[in-house]
């Protein structure tokens, strides 16, 4: 059910002063957040970040994206690059970050 | 004019249903909470909130909360959940109101409160102190804490049904716990070990009115009551057509008063024994029963009901209702001698609670 988890350059991340994407939410997520956008740019050098700085603005959202291992959430998919990110996947400015509802459910 | 409401907790979200008294017409709303799974909803006769419990495939466990009898919801999960590096919580399970505070049963078993109504929520850390949990096994529903009784008078009381952990009593605020189960069999151990003191499948769990310590158990294995608290259950299945069975309910005003669902048998399928659907009451705590069937489907009834799907509400008489795995709200205005269904079609039934306020 997992891609393959990986790291993306954590060394170049740590010293990059600012880094923003932009998040793309699910609509599941959207449904039970109805203030939040479809589409945002954040600040963030992380997914964990990301996610925090998603939980700033939505208080609550953090605890629906991830879980308190801490990890992402098992049928959430945070994919950067193209592959599935873990919280501490770093991120590159200016890429779009997707959150997505994996395939689950009855 | 009271208002009577029935919430009930599905598969995909809560439906409540609404009427006066008389608790003849309907209306049915829902779903509500996104169509997340939804263990148990219950009501506040204070306030009129409604709190929902669940877990979401996607987006994990959370208590809904709604103060406008169900128009609009929000929900939180802020403190529900354990330590960084333990089994993250996949649903909450089990909802009780007890003395200001609010409590959260959990899976992998646990237990939460809020003093906020639900806001925020701190771990009952000594439960899962207790150091017969790593001997903790999980029943076929997982490893959950589905059952919270505070005690009628003491905020500092309160007892846990755990499956298949047994029952767990705190009388220090849950600092300190001990398993009540003397006299609960585990038919599932071996032939020698069939009383353990912990390691039975609690099914579900009903205090009885009146302010005394009478508890009502429906065990995985067997049908039972307790006088003094959980310290020593008797059997009361003597009369039943089954073992087997997961809901109990209380009378409203009468602790010699309950309602049963028993199922055909824990290896015969779980649903309505021959296949004809009945509640089963006594009058007289259990020294004898009486089937219920008027109004209920006699033929082809291979449904089964969940551990927190019966209930009944405060009128008089009390009303009794509960939902089936197949998606019907059956519902009794007289106490159990005649039903209707009130809701058919509905997802997966887990839980059926009343709500009765003064409109």
């Amino acid at each position: 059910m997992h891609g393959t988890e990986i790291d993306v350059d954590r060394s170049d991340a740590t010293s990059r002063a600012e880094t923003t994407v932009t998040v793309v939410l699910p609509r599941a997520l959207l449904a039970i957040f109805p203030d939040a956008p479809p589409e945002l740019r954040v600040e963030a050098r992380t997914v964990g970040e990301m996610i925090a700085e998603l939980d700033a603005r939505w208080p609550g959202m953090r605890d629906r994206l991830q879980d308190s291992t801490p990890a992402v959430r098992r049928h959430i998919n945070v994919f950067v690059d193209g592959r599935r990110a873990k919280l501490e996947t770093a991120l590159k400015d200016g890429l779009k970050v997707y959150v997505l509802t994996a395939i689950s459910g009855g | 004019m009271a208002q009577v409401l029935v919430l009930v907790g599905t598969k995909k979200g809560t439906f409540i249903l609404r009427s006066d008294a008389a608790r003849r017409d309907w209306a049915l709303s829902g779903p509500f909470c996104a169509t997340w799974p939804i263990q148990h909803a219950i009501g506040d006769p204070e306030t009129g909130t409604i709190y929902a419990a669940g877990g979401d495939t996607w987006f994990g466990p959370a208590v809904w909360k709604s103060t406008d009898l169900g128009a609009t919801w929000t929900h939180s999960s802020e403190g529900l959940a354990y330590a960084e590096g333990e089994e993250p919580i996949k649903a909450v399970w089990s909802l009780a109101r007890g003395d200001g505070a609010l409590y959260a049963g959990v899976e992998p078993a646990g237990l939460f409160k809020s003093t906020d109504g639900g806001s925020t929520w701190s771990h009952v850390a000594g439960l899962r102190a207790h150091p017969s949990r790593p001997e903790w096994n999980p029943g076929g529903g997982g490893l959950i804490l589905h059952h919270i009784v505070p005690h009628p008078r003491d905020p500092a009381k309160l007892w846990v049904g755990i499956s298949a952990a047994g029952v767990f009593y705190t009388a220090d605020g849950g600092e300190t716990w001990e398993p009540r189960n003397r006299g609960t069999r585990a038919d599932y151990n071996p032939e020698d070990q069939r009383y353990p003191e912990f390691g039975q499948c609690v099914h579900s769990l009903a205090l009885a009115p009146g302010g005394a310590e009478r508890l009502y158990q429906q065990n995985h294995c067997g049908m039972y009551r307790s006088d003094d608290g959980g310290q020593q259950w008797t059997s009361i299945e003597a009369g039943l057509p089954s073992t087997f069975g997961f809901p109990s309910a209380a009378h409203p005003r009468d602790p010699e008063t309950l309602f049963l669902l028993p199922l055909n048998g824990d290896i015969l399928g779980r649903y309505m024994p021959d296949a004809k659907a009945a509640v089963w009451r006594t009058r007289d705590g259990g020294a004898s029963w009486t089937a219920l069937r008027r109004g209920l489907p006699q033929e082809h009834a291979y449904f089964g009901v969940l551990r927190q799907a019966l209930a009944t509400d405060r009128l008089e008489p009390s009303g009794v209702y509960f939902g089936t795995g197949g998606g019907t709200l059956f519902a009794s205005a007289d106490e159990g001698e005649s039903w209707q269904p009130l809701a058919q079609h509905l997802p997966q039934i887990s839980s059926v609670e009343t709500l009765v306020i003064d409109a």
